[in-house]
């Protein structure tokens, strides 16, 4: 039978409820042990559950909090060994559960799949195959549905455009393949054939972002206000709040059960994270370490960074200023009503790519700016929120990364010389990916590109 | 009244490239084997362009080849001259072409057929089959002749109900002025055969000395010894050229003028033409931005000053024929010896055939080629040859033989026939493998020769060869595998030489291999085999080591359609039991009768949620069995 194992996320949808992500077949224990910080489960009994974190093992970064069951087969659904990850922070932490199984080796499963597991290993009575079909066929159609339901029309038509495209390269390599007499038919080079590649790569590799940012949409874009005492944090924080009306949410359940403010600046949602706790902290560098208050820092996607216009920097600035450097940083001089005590050429020294905006916050001047500066940070300056594409379907961004994947193998192939007959395997295989995703596979459509963008024939 | 003219295993009608190929085939198994044909003068004729192979047509030569067939044989004897295309792409999309002597082509097939043991030939116009509940019994011919078979190929081409047009004239007729075949046409139909019309066409033939060459470029053959069969020995190298020359606007002018005067638009024709061989005035209309087409001028043999056109495929009236030519540099005083024309056809909708090419409703009746709704005389010859095979296999009592999408072409032409249909005339493209790094020109007879043997079609002198070339070729992978190269003074040289980078550390001999600038020649120089490895040896040895990445990814693909294509569908499966298929898919799966699951999921109209329901009522059929033991 099957020998691989499935994965899905097995709860209905909700806000606030606990979602599983379930994994089934032979390498579901392992799998989970790989990506579980707990006790290891290999070693644990049947039927048993277990609290710790799931850590992302690309990144070493801890993703969530979870409880996980273990149950081994055949006393399970499917008969097959069975690991259920039981999520709390709603679809975004579910999201990234099973993003982190799926890299680990897990496929994700067709609908309806574990019935069919259950079913096919005998786990379900035979009298019930007719309901088990209607479930399939129903899983099935809802899927799509969903899919593409969440496809919004933009996505569904940058992905059949660069389809064409593809479509396009594909079938002018063919013909030159298939008809070499024609003369009239210039010989697809290697230049364009790359050329054409690393457009589609770059809008997949787009596409792959907005799902980043998607994420971020979805959860707010964590941001850590920092600066010595007395700059002006707390006042930053009430102008942006009270710009922006902050909506103040609890997370009950967490462990950490902080108080996260959310604000919504120009269309980016900010949560200011342990903000609270940074406030307090009286020299953050002094007392929780260099090093550690660098970890700090990384789980902010945003640093605000405030100095004081009125003051000399001080070691401690400098400090800060290393802390961050690799960062999305956006630094602020505050108190521009005071007289200038702050060495601007060495601010601006170390501020390198940074933005740097200029603030009296007590006479609410700069606070348009700097809204402005944290919108650029996070939109690149190039894109507008409204008319961003956004790929938040799991089915479809692990296509677009096997796409990617693809496409960085055909460039692999060009630079290593290949002919290009051998590097369009793997442009062709990108069409078919990108296909699944629009929910259109059919091979005949490059015969029929060849005869309408072509003349050929006796 | 009819007289009872014999008993055979196997009867063939038709003496087309299909017809040949199956009746070769057929006897060679030792099926007792007839062949009847209108006319024998005319075995394997090519009603249209004399050539022969080009990308993958070229590569079903081969495949036909190292399976025991003939036509790679008769063309390397029979060419005025041959090239290798795509010489500056891959390995893959290499291809043979070769231009044919039409009537020595004739000759060399009837001299092969009228030698072969156990095949019978006989000139005669078959009007019936002998079906007896639904399993066919043999043939009768207009002479009143009663032949008697096991199994029956039909191999009749473009002759069915075949209708020539040339502006508003038009006449039923085979091509070239053949008789038509009406009552078999009508008897199939009449048997519950489902049939549809198509359409092809041919340009006009001109007498060469009216030809003035010097306006037209030449294109010459290749001047290095070249052969489709893996047998041949012996090379032509005396060739005859190929010339080219444009339409131009005053052709296009003429054609546009004149279009009313084509049955193809004043609605005359009515059968479905092949989009990749479109005529001369279809190009003028849909690419009307086009200032020029080529046209290749192309000899039909050394003892003819017959030529062929190639470009001006045409209906149109003969005194436009003759008016666009004169606009034509080179062409201006060519004599039209015959006039282009337009035919019209019945042909089988295939859907109806398993992959054996069996139909599904008679039993014992095969039909191949043309027939079957392809075009081209390779087309032709790869379903001839597996109709042959499996009308041999059944009227002896063996296992069928079908090949699969990943192992040949002739496996990808055969299923997309009868999985999928076709609603224009279907040619092989290279673009319809989807494993096309795997089916080469270079490695048909390794792919096929074991078969071929296995089935009884290659001698054993010739199986032992290719042992050898195998064994030649592992050892010499093998070899090149364990041998370090140190980049000293030579290897850098090399290298250097061909243009890439030196190394910095030691390497396998197999890997500097895989670097594009180097060729096998070049590390044979560095560190040479214990004895001159043949031609062939050193081309695979390269082949299969360069592209080793994309064949192991190729072979993993393989792999997972070949799961999909081992899970088999029980024949007597009944898919109106099955609860849940869609409407759509379930009529499509009622057609098809796929053998196999992976085959199922080819036919369009048949979704991923239909697929996995027909997976799950087959393996629960499958536990119900077990349970119930
Ligand atoms: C006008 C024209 C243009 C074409 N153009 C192209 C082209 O551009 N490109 C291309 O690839 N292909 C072209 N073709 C197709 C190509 O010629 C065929 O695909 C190929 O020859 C088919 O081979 P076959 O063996 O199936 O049939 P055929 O070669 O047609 O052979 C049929 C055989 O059956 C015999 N026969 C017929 N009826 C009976 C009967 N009742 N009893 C006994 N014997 C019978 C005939 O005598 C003949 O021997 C063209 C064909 C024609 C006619
Ligand atoms: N002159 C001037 N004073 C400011 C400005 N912004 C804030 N202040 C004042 O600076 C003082 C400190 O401001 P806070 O916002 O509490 O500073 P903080 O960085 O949060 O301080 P800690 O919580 O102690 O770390 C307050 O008295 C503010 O009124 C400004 O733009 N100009």
């Amino acid at each position: 039978m099957d020998t691989d194992t499935i994965t899905a996320i097995s709860t209905p949808l909700g806000e606030g409820a606990i979602a599983i992500v379930r994994l089934s077949g032979p390498d579901a224990i392992s799998i989970a042990d790989h990506l579980f910080e707990g006790k290891k489960l290999e070693k644990q009994t049947s039927h048993t559950m277990h609290y710790g974190k799931i850590i992302d093992p690309e990144t070493e970064e801890a993703a969530e909090e979870v409880m996980v069951s273990l149950m081994r087969g055949p006393k399970t659904f499917t008969r097959e060994d069975i690991v259920e990850i039981n999520c709390h922070g709603g679809l975004v932490s579910v999201n990234r559960v099973l993003e982190i199984v799926l890299s680990q080796g897990a496929r994700l499963a067709e609908p309806g799949e574990f019935t069919k597991r259950a079913f096919l290993n005998g786990r379900i009575d035979l009298s019930q195959a007719e309901a088990v079909m209607d479930l399939i066929r129903a899983k099935t159609d809802r899927a799509m549905n969903v899919a593409l339901k969440q496809m919004d029309g933009r996505l569904s038509k940058l992905i059949q455009s660069l389809r064409q495209q593809l479509l396009e390269t594909l079938a002018h390599v063919e013909v030159n393949i298939d008809y070499p007499e024609y003369d009239d038919v210039e010989e697809m080079s290697h230049q364009m054939m790359e050329e054409k590649t690393k457009e589609v790569l770059q809008e997949v590799q787009k596409l792959l972002q907005t799902s980043q940012q998607g994420k971020i949409l979805r959860e707010g874009l964590a941001t850590a206000i920092i600066g010595r005492p007395n700059v002006g944090k707390s006042s930053l924080m009430n102008a942006l709040v009270h710009e922006n009306k902050a909506i103040v949410t609890e997370v009950p359940g967490t462990t950490r059960d902080v108080i996260e403010e959310y604000v919504n600046v120009r269309g980016v949602p900010l949560r200011l994270v342990d903000t609270a706790g940074i406030r307090e902290t009286e020299d953050i560098v002094e007392r929780i370490g260099v090093e550690k208050s660098r970890q700090v820092l990384t789980e902010a996607d945003l640093i605000l960074l405030v100095l004081n216009y009125g003051d000399e920097l001080t070691a401690e600035d400098e400090k800060l200023f290393e802390a961050v450097e690799d960062l999305d940083v956006v630094v602020i001089v505050n108190k521009t009503d005071l007289p200038e005590k702050l060495d601007m050429e060495r601010v601006r020294e170390l501020a390198r790519d940074h933005s740097l905006i200029t603030t009296s916050l007590i006479k609410e001047e700069g606070i348009d700016e700097l809204e402005q500066a944290i919108a650029d940070v996070f939109f690149e300056g190039e894109l507008d929120a409204g008319d961003m594409t956004y790929v938040s379907n799991v089915r479809h961004i692990q296509l677009l990364k096997q796409a990617k994947r693809s496409l960085e193998e055909a460039l692999n192939g060009m630079e290593m010389g290949m002919p290009i007959d051998v590097v369009q395997i793997d442009v062709t295989r990108t069409w078919e990916i990108l296909g699944e995703i629009v929910g259109d596979t059919v091979h005949e459509s490059l015969i029929d590109q060849l005869f309408s963008q072509f003349c050929l024939g006796k | 009244m009819t007289y009872d003219a014999g008993r055979y295993d196997v009867i063939v009608i038709g003496a087309g490239h299909a017809g040949c190929e199956a009746a070769l085939a057929s006897a060679k198994r030792g099926a007792k084997t007839l062949m009847l044909t209108l006319n024998l003068d005319l075995v394997a004729f090519m009603p249209c362009n004399p050539s022969i192979g080009g990308p993958a047509k070229g590569v079903v030569v081969r495949e036909i080849d190292a399976l025991g067939g003939i036509m790679g044989k008769i063309i390397d004897k029979t060419h005025i001259q041959m090239r290798m295309l795509n010489t500056g792409k891959g390995p893959a999309v290499r291809a043979l072409r070769a231009q044919a002597d039409k009537p020595l082509y004739i000759q060399e097939m009837k001299d092969t057929l009228e030698n072969q043991e156990n095949l019978t030939l006989r000139q005669g116009m078959v009007e019936r089959l002998i079906v007896e509940d639904g399993e066919v019994k043999g043939v009768e011919t207009e002479t009143k002749a009663a032949y008697y078979a096991k199994s029956v190929i039909v191999t009749t081409g473009t002759f069915m109900r075949g209708k020539v047009i040339i502006g508003d004239l038009e006449y039923e007729s085979g091509p070239n002025n053949q008789r038509p075949t009406i009552s078999l046409s009508e008897h199939l139909e009449e048997l519950g055969v489902e049939m549809v019309r198509f359409k092809t066409g041919t340009p006009m033939r001109v007498n060469s000395h009216t030809v003035d060459y010097s306006k037209t470029e030449i294109q010459p053959g290749d001047d290095v010894p070249r052969a489709f069969s893996y047998e041949t020995t012996e090379f032509i190298m005396d060739q005859i050229p190929c010339w080219l020359t444009y339409t131009n606007e005053y052709t296009h002018k003429i054609i546009d003028e004149n279009l009313g005067l084509s049955p193809m638009y004043s609605g005359m024709i009515k059968g479905t033409g092949p989009r990749y061989c479109p005529s001369i005035e279809d190009k003028v209309v849909r690419f009307h931005d086009k200032p020029r087409h080529q046209i290749f001028l192309e000899p039909e043999g050394r003892n003819t000053e017959e030529v062929y056109v190639q470009g001006l495929s045409t209906s149109l009236p003969e005194f436009i024929q003759k008016k666009m030519l004169e606009t034509v540099p080179g062409l201006e005083k060519a004599e039209i010896m015959r006039a282009g024309y337009a035919i019209e056809y019945d042909s089988v909708v295939p859907t109806q055939l398993w992959p054996t090419l069996e139909l599904k409703n008679i039993k014992g009746l095969f039909t191949a080629g043309q027939i079957n709704g392809t075009s081209g005389y390779e087309e032709a010859a790869a379903q001839g040859i597996m109709s042959g095979i499996n009308a041999a296999a059944l009227a002896t009592d063996v296992d069928p033989l079908i090949l699969d999408r990943s192992q040949a072409y002739i496996g990808v032409l055969i299923d997309d026939l009868v999985t999928k249909g076709t609603n224009e005339p279907y040619r092989l493209l290279t673009s319809r493998a989807e494993f096309r790094l795997m089916l080469r020109h270079d490695n048909a007879d390794l792919r096929l020769t074991e078969i071929g043997y296995r089935i009884g079609m290659i001698s054993d002198e010739r199986y032992e060869k290719f042992q050898e070339k195998k064994r030649l070729i592992d050892e010499e992978k093998k070899r090149l595998e364990g041998i370090i190269l140190k980049p000293d003074e030579q290897v850098q040289k090399i290298v250097e030489q061909a243009g890439g980078t030196p190394l910095k550390e030691a390497v396998r001999a197999s890997d500097l291999l895989k670097r594009p600038e180097m060729t096998y020649e070049m590390i044979e120089t560095l560190t040479p085999a214990d004895k001159e490895l043949p031609e062939d040896v050193k081309e695979q040895v390269e082949i299969q080591t360069k592209y080793s990445g994309y064949i192991a990814k190729a072979l993993q693909q393989i792999e997972r359609m070949k799961k999909m294509e081992d899970k088999k569908i029980p024949e007597n499966i009944d898919y109106d039991a099955i609860h849940g298929i869609a409407t759509e898919a379930r009529d499509k799966l009622k057609e098809v009768r796929p053998l196999s699951v992976g085959q199922a999921s080819r036919i369009s109209g048949v979704n991923p949620s239909d697929v996995s329901i027909l997976l799950v009522y087959i393996e629960q059929g499958k536990i119900a069995k077990v349970s119930n033991e």
